[in-house]
């Protein structure tokens, strides 16, 4: 990409992380965490990688993205307000009472969102079901399914790994957001997953070990999936949990608790130098 | 009466979808390792390229199937009742259910009468997970004819649907020109004593059990009730209010399935005196389906025995 492409999605991923931040904070609820360790990632897939149409999100044959670490919702929220799915204005609205902006992704009432999710290890089941269709309809539109590094510790998540690899699911990359903390603490600790590399290698994946707060690794990564024939991708982002905020990264306890005003503050000044020093380059 | 022509639903099921799969083409249909058992094997056979096998895995399956929907098409889903309605409750709830995706879950080997492979596959549960999930609709239909036309109702309706299917042969009654439609009952039998309702294979034996009351002078309503959810309400009150009496027949647990949903129904609309007929609070075991029918009370000569003491 181009260093002015970067600079735009480098941008784009500055505001998508104040997006969480002011959902969270006016939420008074949600996940943090790991919508900031995914912020490039959300960025990378609705501003560059994905053929979609936001005046036509229910276009039939765009390419699908399922959040299956659902919970990370004010990630992906934000990240469709900036693509321009619904207003920005509306994300602290996010788990109000009769907003739109469900806890947990909602298809029925989020513009953009393709699939329900929030029970952990079934977005990836969902999207395995979507790459199958389009290989059946004869369509050439991709699936992009997101997975945290504690959600691949549901059984359901290497089922759906195995039908993929089984069914030559070259149109369908999975993200591992691999940030190291769950609810509980250290993934490591609570129950390890790893290798994660290894398994997914042995599960028949083309398997790619990227920086997840790095655009030219991503695009990498990306570019390589779609002219990998024969088997479904899985890139596994080593990302920072809160990564932009610098009191809540590395932090499990910001894995599900929102900024209270001070913290609000601090956080958006925060990104805000960020987004300066970003638009200055 | 002995020499009539038995099928297991399940096999309506399989020879419904190779029919609706010729007319159908977003018509796709999923299994767990079971296509010979749920009779998808014969779909498989005729549409090979959209008949998928996704192992042992029915969670997946189902969720899978949701994706599937999303993306226009029109996924049977099919493994037996106990692992469909049972291991995959939370797949079907949160990835059907709640987005209202049109997914189809056919579920096969219902009740007790799966027999010899006993209580672990027995399963007399599912009216009562699938009618808690907000939205999804449930059928039991009762016989061939009756299976075949399920089938193809709920591919025509849009939005999820839970079929329940039978594993042993039971007596085709309807005819060919029967009409089934989703949400509504049928009268086998006027009658002004009890109304006798019934789906699944208790319906032939209510069937029975109803000329077999008559000849005792106990002039029985008998009502098929194919559809769990939404039930017929309309039907249901008119019974209660003409006979008085009611009784429930189902091979499922008497709790939360359709016994549950009549009392539900009779008790905040019609208080009315209500027994029901099914697998009381317990297991089922290993043996014949016909002998386990008969030691579990899912009879005629059971519902005549319940009746006659009801209307005494």
């Amino acid at each position: 990409m181009t260093s002015s492409e970067k600079k735009q999605l480098q941008i784009a991923a500055c505001k998508v992380r104040m997006g969480v931040i002011e959902s969270t904070h006016g939420a008074k609820a949600g996940h943090p965490g790991g919508s900031l360790s995914a912020a490039e990632v959300f960025t990378y897939l609705y501003f560059k990688e994905m053929n979609i149409d936001p005046a036509n999100p229910k276009w039939e044959d765009r390419d699908r993205f399922v959040l299956s670490k659902g919970h990370t919702a004010p990630g992906l929220y934000s990240a469709l307000a900036y693509r321009g799915y619904f207003p920005v204005e509306d994300l602290p609205t996010l788990r109000h009472i009769d907003s739109y902006l469900q806890g947990h992704p909602n298809m029925n009432t989020v513009p953009g969102v393709d699939m329900s999710t929030g029970s952990l290890g079934q977005g990836i089941s969902a999207a395995v079901g979507m790459a199958m269709a389009a290989k059946y309809q004869g369509k050439t539109n991709r699936v992009y399914s997101l997975l945290g590094d504690g959600e691949i510790q549901e059984g359901q998540v290497w089922e759906a790994c195995m039908a993929a690899a089984h069914y030559k699911l070259d149109n369908l990359c999975i993200i591992v957001d691999n940030n190291g903390l769950q609810i509980d603490g250290n993934v490591a600790d609570v129950m390890s997953p790893y290798p994660i590399v290894d398994k997914l290698l042995a599960f028949g994946f083309n398997v790619h070990a990227v920086d997840g707060h790095d655009f030219d690794a991503l695009e990498k990564a990306f570019e390589n999936a779609k002219k990998t024939k024969g088997q479904p991708t899985a890139i596994v982002m080593s990302t920072v949990k809160g990564k932009g905020v610098s009191f809540m990264e590395n932090d499990a306890g910001w894995h599900g608790k929102a900024p209270n005003d001070a913290e609000y503050e601090q956080a958006m000044s925060e990104l805000k130098a960020q987004l300066a020093e970003v638009e200055g380059k | 009466m002995a020499d009539m022509k038995k099928v297991a639903t399940r096999d309506s099921y399989g020879a419904a979808l190779a029919a609706l799969g010729a007319e159908h083409t977003d018509l796709v249909v999923l299994d767990a390792d079971l296509a010979g058992a749920t009779k998808t094997g014969v779909f498989k056979k005729a549409f090979p390229d959209r008949h998928f096998d996704f192992g042992i895995a029915e969670g997946n399956m189902v969720a899978a199937a949701a994706g599937m929907a999303a993306a226009g098409l029109v996924p049977f889903a099919s493994s037996f009742a106990m692992f469909a309605a049972g291991r995959a409750f939370e797949q079907i709830r949160n990835s059907i259910g709640y987005p209202n995706l049109n997914v189809k879950i056919g579920a096969t080997h219902g009740g007790i009468s799966v027999g010899e492979d006993g209580a672990s596959h027995q399963c007399c549960e599912d009216f009562a997970l699938m009618r808690s999930i907000p939205g999804m609709t449930v059928i039991c239909p009762a016989d061939d004819i009756e299976a075949k036309a399920a089938v193809k109702a709920a591919y025509e309706y849009k939005g999820p649907v839970y079929l329940r299917f039978g594993r042993l042969a039971v007596p085709v009654f309807h005819n060919e020109d029967y009409q089934f439609v989703i949400g509504k009952g049928e009268i086998l039998r006027e009658g002004t004593d009890v109304a006798i309702i019934a789906n699944g294979l208790m319906t032939y034996e209510a069937i029975q059990a109803g000329e077999m009351l008559a000849e005792a002078g106990i002039n029985a309503c008998v009502i098929n009730m194919p559809t769990i959810k939404p039930l017929d309400e309309e039907l249901v009150l008119e019974a209660a209010r003409k006979c008085g009496k009611v009784i429930t027949c189902e091979e499922h647990s008497i709790i939360g399935g359709l016994g549950e949903a009549v009392c539900g129904l009779l008790s905040e609309k019609l208080p009315t005196p209500v027994r029901r007929i099914g697998v009381n609070d317990e297991y089922g075991h290993s043996g014949p389906a016909v002998a386990l029918l008969k030691q579990f009370g899912l009879t005629a000569d059971h519902i005549v025995e319940v009746a006659k003491d009801f209307c005494k």
